[in-house]
């Protein structure tokens, strides 16, 4: 077992008492974050009987279906929700990254021409944010309330996403862009063949900020969103969910919304692993990367 | 000027101070030792600045890069700063900006009269007060405990689960918590099973303060190790070795060389934190806050989201706005004041 540790020689080997609590309160940790996940997961593929059985979630494996799952699906609602906010994370995340890297590579070069005031500007919106309500005016001068563009364009640059990136491409040795200069590349060039292919890890992490920011996005649908049709994800979580309303499934169905009872909990619970999938699929590709990249953020930003 | 400002204010470390282009640098990045302050005011002396116009014909393309992301930038922050005039008007959305009637500070007036403003702030300060008290020093400990965790495989694992909340939406998160401490959900659910009575912790005024710091810790407390974990990292291994030797213990070692090793970035945190006193984040209170009540869940955020748009007084919830906007503006140059009291380089460094 020593093999296995990279414990200094100096280092006296914790007590049997002090290994004991320390093993207990990190596999509290790790059980409180993975057990919800786990229940809820489970209840979600769980038969009618088994939930009933059980008195609530399910935490013993009983009789497995993907009923609720197939019931989700096959009315409108959610399958709707899932694909307005695939499309809005996929083109937020396509727009905000090319104008936060475009940004970062402009930016990157100190002495350049008003570089100062432009990242000054950026800077200052760290400082004071405009409220609520102006956005809000803005966004409805702008005609997009009711509009997708309104999920996206208001968050589009993040200051912060902006500066770590910066502070990564201003780490890549001069002498590297300098001798593709000398060889004729222009900045578009050098950008797209030597500084992306050497940033592909902070990329994906600033990707995998703006993706979740716009996958997680609850509060400006609400805000910006009055047609419910429209609605993305956790809008349609909260709503069927956290405040258990009835899913009124298929826009021609007789059900009235008086009458129709409220989902199941293994339909509400399909509904959160809905929302959870795409995050618990993708962290782990990105994950390797995500201190390194916190932490330019953190010493540089 | 803008050097000036910049030097006081958010660039501070940011900006790299090599001005505007001397001929000797303007292709080549400064090296680090160059970038002294001193060194640029003498060179900047001398070298006097490229023509506009040939300057122009070399950034373009920088320029050309910035460009959306600065546009976006002015359209959706800038622009609707200039919105918060209406807060010194009796705006109407038939109107307009334009010709709606300035009537001074007469929205503020208002609002310091407001006991339900007070409310929102007192509520505001006290979820602060409590989560510095309570929710701060969490991930210190975590990050410690994580850290003395010796087998690299194992504790990369830990890492990736703890981190993962984070990543959660506050819908998700709210969810989770009711299905597990709701009037349904698990802990009744076993509460009932023994015979009790269930608890539904999730719609109790009393306890509201505690749940909703033990949802931040749940969803973040684990990323907040990060930046411990690398502050943690940078302490330099000998330190340890050489007090080891010297007879300190584990307890002695941690006390004199861990703490006053992560002695910088607490600090620093502890004046990011108190420099944003007043958001302590919207959704999760807006979630919450028809299951709780008022009286608990009211943050000065959702304060300003329900007098307007539920009401239509804009020209008050924007006043209000402004106001949370400014206080909290003052607190961030303050806690900068304190940082540089401190002999903290500036505040702006985020985790």
């Amino acid at each position: 077992m020593t093999a296995f540790t990279s414990r200094p020689v100096w280092d006296e080997r914790p007590s049997l008492a002090g290994r004991l609590v320390k093993g207990t309160v990190l596999t509290l940790i790790v059980v409180s974050v993975v057990f919800p996940i786990y229940m809820v997961v489970l209840t979600s593929l769980s038969t009618q009987d088994t939930v009933t059985r059980a008195g609530g979630l399910v935490s013993v494996p009983g009789e497995l279906s993907i009923g609720a799952y197939q019931e989700l699906f096959a009315g409108g609602v959610v399958t709707r929700a899932v694909l307005v906010s695939l499309g809005v994370t996929t083109v937020g995340t396509a727009i905000s990254l090319v104008t936060t890297v475009l940004a970062a590579y402009g930016l990157s070069r100190p002495g350049s021409l008003f570089h100062r005031p432009l990242l000054f500007m950026v800077l200052l919106t760290f400082l004071f944010g405009p409220g609520i309500i102006p956005n809000y005016l803005l966004v409805s001068s702008l005609g997009l309330i009711d509009s997708y563009w309104s999920l996206i364009l208001p968050s589009a640059v993040t200051a912060f996403n902006l500066v770590v990136m910066r502070a990564f491409f201003m780490n890549i040795p001069g002498e590297v862009t300098d001798s593709a200069r000398i060889d004729g590349a222009g900045d578009f060039r050098i950008l797209w063949r030597i500084v992306l292919p050497m940033s592909k890890g902070v990329v994906a992490v600033i990707g995998l900020f703006y993706a979740v920011g716009y996958w997680n996005a609850f509060f400006n649908a609400v805000l910006y969103l009055n047609d419910n049709a429209k609605w993305p994800l956790q809008v349609v979580l909260r709503q069927y969910v956290l405040q258990g309303q009835s899913l009124v499934t298929g826009q021609t169905s007789a059900t009235i919304a008086g009458e129709a009872l409220p989902p199941s909990l293994a339909i509400q619970m399909s509904i959160v692993v809905v929302a959870l999938v795409p995050v618990l699929f993708i962290y782990p590709f990105v994950q390797r990367h995500l201190t390194k990249g916190v932490i330019i953020g953190a010493v540089k930003g | 000027m803008l050097r000036r400002d910049a030097g006081t204010g958010p660039a501070g470390d940011l900006t790299s101070p090599a001005g505007t282009g001397t001929p000797n640098n303007v292709r080549k990045r400064t090296s680090k030792a160059s970038r002294t302050t001193g060194n640029m005011t003498g060179r900047r002396a001398i070298a006097a600045p490229k023509p506009f116009r040939t300057r122009l014909r070399r950034d373009w393309p920088l320029l050309l890069m910035t460009l959306p992301a600065a546009g976006l930038l002015l359209v959706f922050h800038y622009v609707p700063l200039l919105g918060n005039v209406i807060a010194f008007q009796d705006y109407s959305p038939y109107v307009g900006i334009k010709d709606s009637p300035f009537i001074g500070l007469a929205n503020f007036q208002w609002l310091l009269q407001d006991q339900s403003f007070w409310d929102a702030t007192l509520n505001t300060l006290g979820i602060t007060t409590f989560q510095l008290i309570f929710y701060f020093p969490i991930p210190i400990v975590l990050a410690i405990l994580l850290d003395s965790v010796v087998r690299p495989r194992l504790r990369l694992m830990i890492q990736a689960v703890v981190y993962m909340p984070h990543f959660f939406s506050w819908v998700l998160v709210v969810t989770l918590f009711q299905q597990m401490l709701g009037g349904a959900g698990l802990i009744s659910q076993i509460l009932r099973d023994h015979g009790r009575q269930g608890i539904d912790l999730m719609t109790d005024p009393g306890t509201f303060l505690l749940l909703v710091t033990g949802e931040s810790v749940w969803k973040d407390a684990g990323w907040g190790t990060i930046i411990f974990l690398a502050a943690l990292a940078a302490i330099d291994q000998n330190l340890y070795e050489a007090s080891a030797v010297d007879g300190a213990g584990r307890w002695r070692r941690m006390w004199h060389i861990t703490l006053p090793g992560l002695r910088p970035v607490i600090i620093l945190l502890l004046i990011l934190r108190l420099g944003d006193a007043l958001n302590v984040g919207f959704e999760q209170f807006f979630l919450q806050r028809d299951a709780v009540g008022r009286e608990a869940a009211e943050v000065l955020d959702t304060f300003v989201y329900w007098r307007t748009l539920t009401t239509g007084e804009w020209s008050y919830g924007a006043a209000a706005g402004l106001v949370k906007g400014l206080v909290g503006l003052l607190l961030i140059l303050v806690a900068n004041k304190v940082a540089h009291r401190f002999g903290e380089q500036g505040i702006y460094r985020r985790s």
